[in-house]
């Protein structure tokens, strides 16, 4: 049975300013109301994850004097998986002199979106993105610097100009580290109440507020609330729903779903970014993905065997029996088109039964011509580090056979609505980098996630929060029976889980619905697939709740009880982006519906119906969609091409 | 290949805990460390067993979060690899293989192969970091950084906290650890004015904790994922001394 939805009211951003573009942050910032100094350190904000976006914002809400609950689930707040992003952070400085400028970043931004992010908030991201990169350098972030003294610069992601700042290939690390260093000081300090190893499993909402969070103690296995004047989410994006992905095995969609379950919209969950060169998948026990740098295609030439079926050492291939598809298919661009492209034409030739490696879901990135013509030691020197990781995890030397390469899932441009003050629909609950909806669009372009989820962390929240709490005297007392049915309700579904007692593991479901989305809901999706996918979501899904094996207790630390919530979860997010997907018949950034591309097998666009954020309102009786139209006053809209 | 498991079980700190064997089969050579353990853990939690616990969480060597004592070493005999990018395939068909938790007196046992290191952060607390505010700081170019001090400051931060270094360490000393961030901030000139009082501060804090004290074996360094150099630690103690002696 297909999920049944409704449209509702349009939804409207009623924060951002009107006026000239360039104006309006100024302008929000100067008409936000102040909270009293005095006033700040009675006001409690629980802020959940401590990645980039909530270490930062925790930090700065210490700094400016509120009283802050900080929540991970890892054992220290330097874990969240924003220290994994290799590639580097964007900002619009322009110290190289190439014409780079806050416009030309917020062109871009909402470009490389395919015109489905909001201007407002992009060219705010552009402008603060400067004060990011002079915050990062006086906390001491070591990044790449030239010999004199001043700060290096690489171009990235197919952008003309070189704006993008870096710490060798561990930015996010790197940025990370100075986030936490921060937090930890406030930590130290007194303002920032720090909780590990504690899992947000509820928000409570009293009054039409959101008051506070249920949480489990990891260790302990004790059920807790925290009430607060406000709930700021900052837990990361969802990628973990196709089971395999890039995303660390903990991250999750726990918190901004029970946020959805209790009135924050979900916006635009079918939008995902697929990246097109991780080390492939080696066996049924594969239990993540790992990306390799995307600057390996400069030099890598990609191919698959011509004949379906050839499984021939690569080495045992002559030259005129493999196919080049890339060059074949795309002579312009080649091994170079943009990320998406490069990922679906992957999926094609892998669907005709020509990859290679382990089932068949890879294909080749062959080093072989570049060494000949730059030799050995010059892609040594350029790829060096990489070749070295390949090595590590697949055991196979890259100097010698060619790589073997597959797309994965990687960041996730959907989450949960706000407004320009990064406020959800539910009053109180702030929701802050991956974890929105808000900048990227249908697709994020490199070296932009880490700038978003510091821009929200260091400099827009901590005014905009300000705002809200400033009216913090008619907000009322939190009514008791509102937290004792959030408590309820956690401790219920552990029961739930942990009475099933079936014959499968909470992975073995997990990993089964992953496969699910790839194949139905991953890099391209149909009519057909979409259905297919809504039909056995909910099956799957009872099969879990009444099969499901939990072992132990809920006291204690008991990771498998941790997991199956997770899952439990992810099979309920996982309709609705197939829903979403179902109902945007067009084709924008990351979703490519194959009914709706151009000759050249392009992603079309169909801005007379599409042009909106879809608000999607949980309710018992099937979602409601809710529209927020998109207008481009700056940036004339365009149908993007790699010919 | 087959395998035979002697893994370290604890339930809770209060637990004396013991050596449990078990048998694995089947395992790719493919397969990373902790996915073998997934394995593992699946059948036990189907044979309804205790599943072993352990710390784990971006799986590609960065987050610091896993971390195992494999044969005796931290993080498994494979040089500058953190546990969750050990692969099978260095392993010999029949062998058996013992699995611990650190073992350090300021990381107590939460269960299993799980411990509390929560006393590395409490280290950064006492001053592992640069005060300045959200929104109060110049330019990024307006102290330009001499590149060599720049790369040796990165060299420092690179550390991710995994603590490694106390496992090996014969002492159970964190003193790579703690070298790390005085090194890695006292190299840049933003990390100056604080540079005395952090070094105090932090190496107080680390010998609070119950830390050992550092007497140059090494073996830190040498299970180092990130290969931190010991002369950290030299600067470590250098800084320390001038605050001491004033």
């Amino acid at each position: 049975m297909t999920l049944s939805w409704t449209v509702g009211e349009p939804i409207k951003d009623t924060k951002a300013p009107s006026g000239p573009i360039e104006e309006r942050w100024d302008t929000r910032r100067f008409q936000a109301k102040l909270v009293n100094p005095a006033n700040k350190r009675k006001l409690t904000v629980i802020v959940v994850g401590t990645g980039l976006a909530g270490g930062s914002a925790a930090a700065t809400l210490g700094e400016l004097g509120y009283k802050v609950k900080s929540f991970c689930y890892q054992d220290s707040p330097r874990r969240a998986h924003s220290i994994a992003a290799q590639g580097g952070i964007n900002a619009a400085k322009n110290y190289r002199g190439d014409g780079d400028s806050v416009y030309r970043l917020f062109y871009d931004t909402v470009k490389g979106g395919d015109f489905r992010a909001r201007e407002s908030n992009v060219y705010r991201l552009a402008q603060v993105s400067v004060n990011i990169i002079d915050q990062a350098v006086a906390q001491g972030v070591p990044f790449a610097r030239e010999y004199g003294g001043l700060l290096d610069t690489r171009s990235f992601g197919g952008a003309q100009v070189s704006r993008t700042f870096y710490a060798r290939g561990q930015t996010g690390q790197q940025l990370l580290l100075g986030a936490y260093q921060a937090l930890e000081r406030q930590i130290a300090a007194g303002t920032v109440e720090m909780h590990t190893r504690h899992e947000m499993l509820e928000v409570i909402v009293s009054g039409g507020r959101a008051r506070g969070i249920v949480v489990r103690d990891l260790v302990t296995g004790e059920i807790e609330k925290h009430l607060a004047d406000a709930v700021v989410l900052a837990t990361g994006g969802y990628g973990n729903v196709f089971f395999l992905s890039t995303n660390a095995k903990g991250c999750n969609t726990t918190a901004i779903w029970r946020a959805h379950q209790k009135g924050a919209m979900f916006a635009n969950p079918c939008y995902t970014q697929i990246h097109p060169t991780c080390i492939p998948v080696s066996g049924e026990y594969q239990s993540k993905l790992t990306l390799m740098s995307e600057s390996l295609r400069n030099d890598g030439r990609v191919w698959v065997p011509q004949r379906t079926g050839d499984d021939r050492t690569p080495a045992d291939i002559p030259e005129d029996e493999r196919d080049y598809y890339l060059e074949r298919i795309y002579p312009a661009f080649g091994n170079l088109v943009p990320r998406d492209i490069a990922s679906r034409a992957a999926k094609n030739v892998c669907d005709e039964g020509r990859g290679v490696g382990p089932g068949g879901l890879g294909v080749y990135l062959d080093f072989a011509d570049a060494i000949a013509r730059l030799g050995r030691d010059a892609v040594e020197k350029k790829y060096g580090n990489l070749f070295e990781m390949y090595e590590r995890i697949t055991g196979e030397n890259p100097y010698e056979t060619p790589m073997r390469i597959y797309p994965a899932v990687h960041y996730t441009m959907g989450g949960l609505w706000v407004d320009y003050d990064l406020q959800s629909t539910v009053p109180g609950l702030f929701v802050i980098g991956e974890a929105n909806f808000s900048d990227h669009g249908a697709n994020r372009l490199g070296a932009s996630a880490l700038m978003q989820g510091l821009a929200d962390g260091y400099f827009v929240l901590p005014t905009t929060v300000g705002d809200y709490l400033a009216g913090s005297k008619t907000f009322g007392d939190v009514d008791q029976a509102d937290v004792a049915a959030a408590e309820a309700a956690v401790q219920q579904k552990i029961e739930r889980l942990l009475s099933v007692d079936g014959t499968r593991t909470a992975d073995s479901f997990h990993r089964e619905l992953g496969r699910l989305m790839w194949d139905y809901c991953g890099m391209e999706r149909t009519d057909e697939s979409l259905r297919k996918a809504l039909e056995r979501i909910p099956e799957l899904r009872e099969e879990f709740w009444n099969n499901v094996k939990v072992p132990g207790e809920g006291e204690g630390l008991n990771q498998a009880l941790e997991r199956a919530g997770r899952v439990a979860d992810f099979f309920d997010l996982a309709e609705l982006m197939c829903l979403d997907a179902l109902h945007r018949t067009e084709s924008c950034g990351g979703h490519f519906r194959a009914e709706s591309q151009d000759e050249d097998g392009e992603a079309l666009r169909d801005d007379e119906h599409f042009a909106y954020v879809a608000a999607w309102e949980w309710s018992p009786e099937g979602p409601v969609l809710h529209k927020e139209e998109l207008e481009y006053e700056y940036v004339k809209m365009t149908q993007r091409s790699y010919k | 290949m087959n395998l035979t498991l002697k893994i370290w079980r604890q339930n809770g700190s209060s637990d004396r805990g013991r050596m449990v064997t078990y048998e694995v089969q089947d395992v790719s050579p493919d397969m990373s460390f902790l996915e073998m353990l997934d394995v593992l853990n699946e059948r036990l939690i189907l044979e309804g067993d205790d599943p072993v616990a352990f710390d784990h969480d971006c799986r590609e060597g960065i987050c610091g979060m896993c971390g195992m004592v494999i044969n005796g070493v931290a993080h498994g005999e494979q040089r500058a690899t953190t546990t969750c990018q050990l692969h099978m395939r260095h392993f010999e068909d029949g062998a058996t293989v013992t699995i611990e938790p650190w073992r350090a007196a300021p990381f107590p046992v939460v269960k299993d192969l799980v411990v509390d290191r929560s006393a590395f952060d409490r280290i950064i607390q006492a001053g592992g970091f640069i005060s300045v505010p959200a929104g109060s700081a110049p330019d990024a170019h307006a102290v330009p950084v001499p590149k060599d001090d720049a790369d040796a400051a990165f060299d420092a931060a690179t550390c991710i906290g995994c603590g490694a270094c106390v496992a090996a360490c014969p002492n159970g000393s964190a003193s790579l650890f703690t070298a790390a961030k005085i090194t890695h901030l006292g190299l840049l000139p933003q990390g100056q004015p604080e540079r005395a009082s952090r070094a105090k501060a932090m190496v107080e804090q680390m010998d609070a904790e119950g830390f050992g004290g550092c007497t140059n074996t090494g073996e830190c360094t040498a299970v180092c994922p990130k290969g931190i150099p010991l002369d950290a630690i030299a600067r470590m103690n250098a800084d320390y001394i001038k605050t001491a002696a004033k």
